[in-house]
């Protein structure tokens, strides 16, 4: 086999999407929830990892023991007059669709990639483009089964042990393992998407944008490089499923892998800028309409898979928060003004406004109002040093950040954006835990 | 060529060890074609799921039976079961097996008796009934996962690889046997699959997914093949490593 020059002890380091922090952990690939709790129970702490897409540390545990479920990955039952499949966790969103477009189905809530989980879909529950219609994930989510460490089972619903259903949607894995889950799956007649893209210039055209969009799916690529009469330039984008029948294939495998790490100095100003501008003019009019395949559309990044090699060794940071509508213009402009003075943006930034549908989850991150999400390269201290500002102007607003795409919340910060944190902390189970919670709970320090 | 395959496509399909993850992954993909099953494992609870992801993927009908393969005794009542449930067999995948603890059957012969009767002797005793009906009705396929470790022996796992070697051999004779009487019997050699067998080992570029090794698998019996490496890239390793002379390959920490 390879050579291998890691040093470690005990297991290869595990990093998530973002590639920082990383930590050394021992992994156990669950095959079946049967299998769980581990016939020798691990000495240390446990956590359920899917398939490690959040960008923190919120899929991380040092020294501690990482049940990998993606093995779990059966479909149990499909009713086709109502959609409702259920499946074990560990099956993909990718997984999902490639059994449910050909029957004439999709996915009620899809984020930016399919490489996710059903089980980690729940655990962070995520949103997508159409938040402001169909709320969170786990709004979509009917029961699911909860196993502890301590071998407890039981079947969790809106009137099955509730309160357990609230605190394990959105509860980062901490309440324990989903073993299955119900979803309701929506239907559709053809693969296309209706889309409309138009550009924006500043951040009240696209707040006008916003309120007068009409599609079920609206979100907007925008710019956080360029300055003066570019501040703030975008392209709206919205998209309906097609009502006109149409083709329901599978999609093919994604064959392009990012072949290796970028050298650090390959993302700077200058190669952004140029991205951005090439980005803002590949669409020629302030107007596109027609058709495209829900792929690109959707899941844009997936065409090439290990993208976050782009960022080289050292990674990436995500920033992704949501203020309050009150605060939200002003906030945003403070915040894109950060951001934009910095230089450090990359291409790959979105803002939408989440809906005022509620979630189920008690620690879920949506709340009505403007979203912003974004990533860096990691350069030591000014990366550190931007995404602690907008956390800080985050805080001043009355906004909050997204758990499954931090890695630098202080303690102080979360428990202002999640208050109930107390509350939830009840729900952990005493054999879980994690970097992220490690951290936010005031046990562990930033790493540096 | 296409439309031949597919019309000759097994319907009726015995799994033996149908908890493995290679069998359930190539299961995945005769579900998908509408296919029938008979599956047979240890445990009940993991072979219900496996039914439930079948009956979901398209699957026309699926049986769960549970029992213990190293039990050559119940070996015809499964196969007899399995006839009179599918109405009748076109496909029998033989998947069971363990890979064993080398050092402690280096130490303990018992150890590598168990080995043994679970790769070799269950299988023998499986394919000895499947080969008879088979051959009886003068079509079908038996198709059974053995290892590129049945290739050469290695002193890090020669146990297991006599078990899997003894196995091709016994193979080779039963095809040689009944391929006049129109019977397919495919042995197939897995390199290093990412399965719960394999969990404990370090994962290396030469692992493969239990998927991607199916789509082989399923191809290799649609063609009617006699023998096949998955991925395809193992027949050319382990030419390799097949001509490695002999007092080389003995001083080799393989």
């Amino acid at each position: 086999m390879g050579n291998s020059s890691c040093k470690e002890e005990r297991g290869p380091r595990f990093e998530s999407w973002g590639r920082y922090p990383n930590f050394q952990a021992d992994v156990v690939a669950l095959h079946w929830g049967a299998d769980f709790p581990l016939q020798q129970p691990p000495a240390g702490k446990q956590l359920p990892v899917g398939l490690g897409r959040s960008y923190g540390d919120v899929c991380l545990l040092e020294n501690g023991t990482l049940l990998e479920t993606s093995g779990m990955d059966r479909l149990l039952h499909f009713d086709a007059a109502t959609g409702m499949l259920r499946c074990e966790a560990g099956v993909s969103l990718q997984q999902v669709l490639d059994f449910a477009v050909p029957r004439g189905f999709f996915l009620p809530v899809t984020p930016g990639t399919k490489y996710v989980t059903v089980g980690g879909a729940i655990a962070n529950d995520i949103h997508g483009k159409n938040h402001h219609v169909a709320g969170t994930f786990g709004r979509h989510v009917l029961r699911f089964e909860l196993v502890r460490s301590d071998g407890v089972r039981f079947v969790c619903s809106p009137i099955e042990h509730p309160e357990w259903f609230a605190a394990t949607i959105g509860g980062m894995g901490l309440t324990g393992l989903i073993t299955w889950a119900e979803i309701h799956l929506r239907p559709i007649v053809s693969r296309k998407i209706e889309y409309r893209g138009e550009k924006f210039h500043g951040i009240d055209e696209f707040f006008a944008l916003s309120q007068a969009a009409t599609s079920e799916y609206a979100v907007a690529w925008i710019d956080c490089v360029s300055t003066g009469r570019n501040f703030a330039r975008g392209i709206f984008m919205q998209g309906d499923h097609s009502e006109t029948p149409g083709p329901l294939t599978r999609s093919k495998e994604a064959k392009l892998t990012f072949p290796f790490e970028l050298p650090e100095i390959a993302l700077n100003r200058f190669s952004m800028a140029a991205f951005n501008s090439l980005y803002f003019h590949k669409q020629l009019g302030n107007q596109k309409i027609g058709p495209v395949d829900y792929e690109p559309f959707f899941y844009p990044l997936d065409a090439v898979l290990r993208w976050n090699r782009m960022y080289g060794k050292q990674g990436l940071l995500q920033f992704q928060n949501v203020l309050p509508h009150e605060s939200g213009r002003e906030g945003m402009i403070e915040i894109l003004q950060a951001i934009t003075k910095s230089g450090l943006a990359s291409f790959l930034a979105v803002i939408k406004f989440f809906g005022d549908v509620p979630s189920v989850g008690m620690m879920s991150f949506p709340q009505p109002g403007p979203m912003l999400a974004l990533d860096f390269p990691i350069r030591r201290e000014v990366s550190f040093d931007l995404v602690d500002r907008l956390a800080r102007i985050t805080q001043e607003h009355g906004g909050r950040m997204y758990s499954a795409k931090d890695a630098r919340m202080t303690p102080e910060q979360y428990q202002a954006f999640y208050p109930q944190w107390q509350e939830f902390a009840r729900y952990v189970d005493p054999g879980f835990d994690s970097a992220f919670w490690q951290r936010v709970t005031g046990r562990r320090p930033l790493v540096g | 060529m296409a439309d031949r395959a597919a019309a000759a496509a097994p319907k009726r399909v015995l799994a033996l060890g149908a908890t493995s993850a290679i069998a359930e992954a190539t299961l995945r993909l005769f579900a998908e074609r509408h296919a029938s099953f008979f599956l047979v494992g240890r445990n009940v609870r993991k072979l219900a799921a496996v039914r439930d992801d079948l009956l979901t993927r398209g699957a026309s009908a699926a049986t769960a039976f549970v029992a213990d393969l190293d039990d050559t005794g119940a070996h015809p009542a499964i196969v007899a079961q399995a006839v009179t449930v599918l109405g009748g067999l076109d496909l029998a995948l033989i998947a069971h097996g363990v890979l064993g603890d080398q050092p402690e059957a280096e130490k303990e012969y018992s150890a590598a008796e168990a080995i043994l009767h679970t790769n070799f002797l269950s299988a023998v005793s499986l394919v000895t009934w499947l080969a008879n009906y088979f051959e009886a009705e003068r079509r079908g396929t038996i198709a059974v996962i053995s290892s590129v470790a049945g290739d050469r022996g290695r002193k890090s796992n020669y146990v297991y690889g006599a078990s899997k070697g003894g196995l091709n051999i016994f193979l080779d004779g039963v095809r040689n046997r009944i391929d006049r009487a129109g019977v397919n019997v495919l042995t197939i050699k897995p390199g290093f699959v990412a399965t719960p067998m394999t969990a404990h080992l370090p994962k290396g570029a030469l692992f493969a997914q239990p998927a991607q090794v199916a789509k082989h698998i399923v191809r290799a019996i649609d063609k009617r093949k006699d023998i096949v490496y998955v991925p395809p890239f193992w027949a050319l390793i382990m030419l390799v490593v097949r001509m490695i002379p002999r007092r080389v390959f003995k001083k080799m920490n393989m």
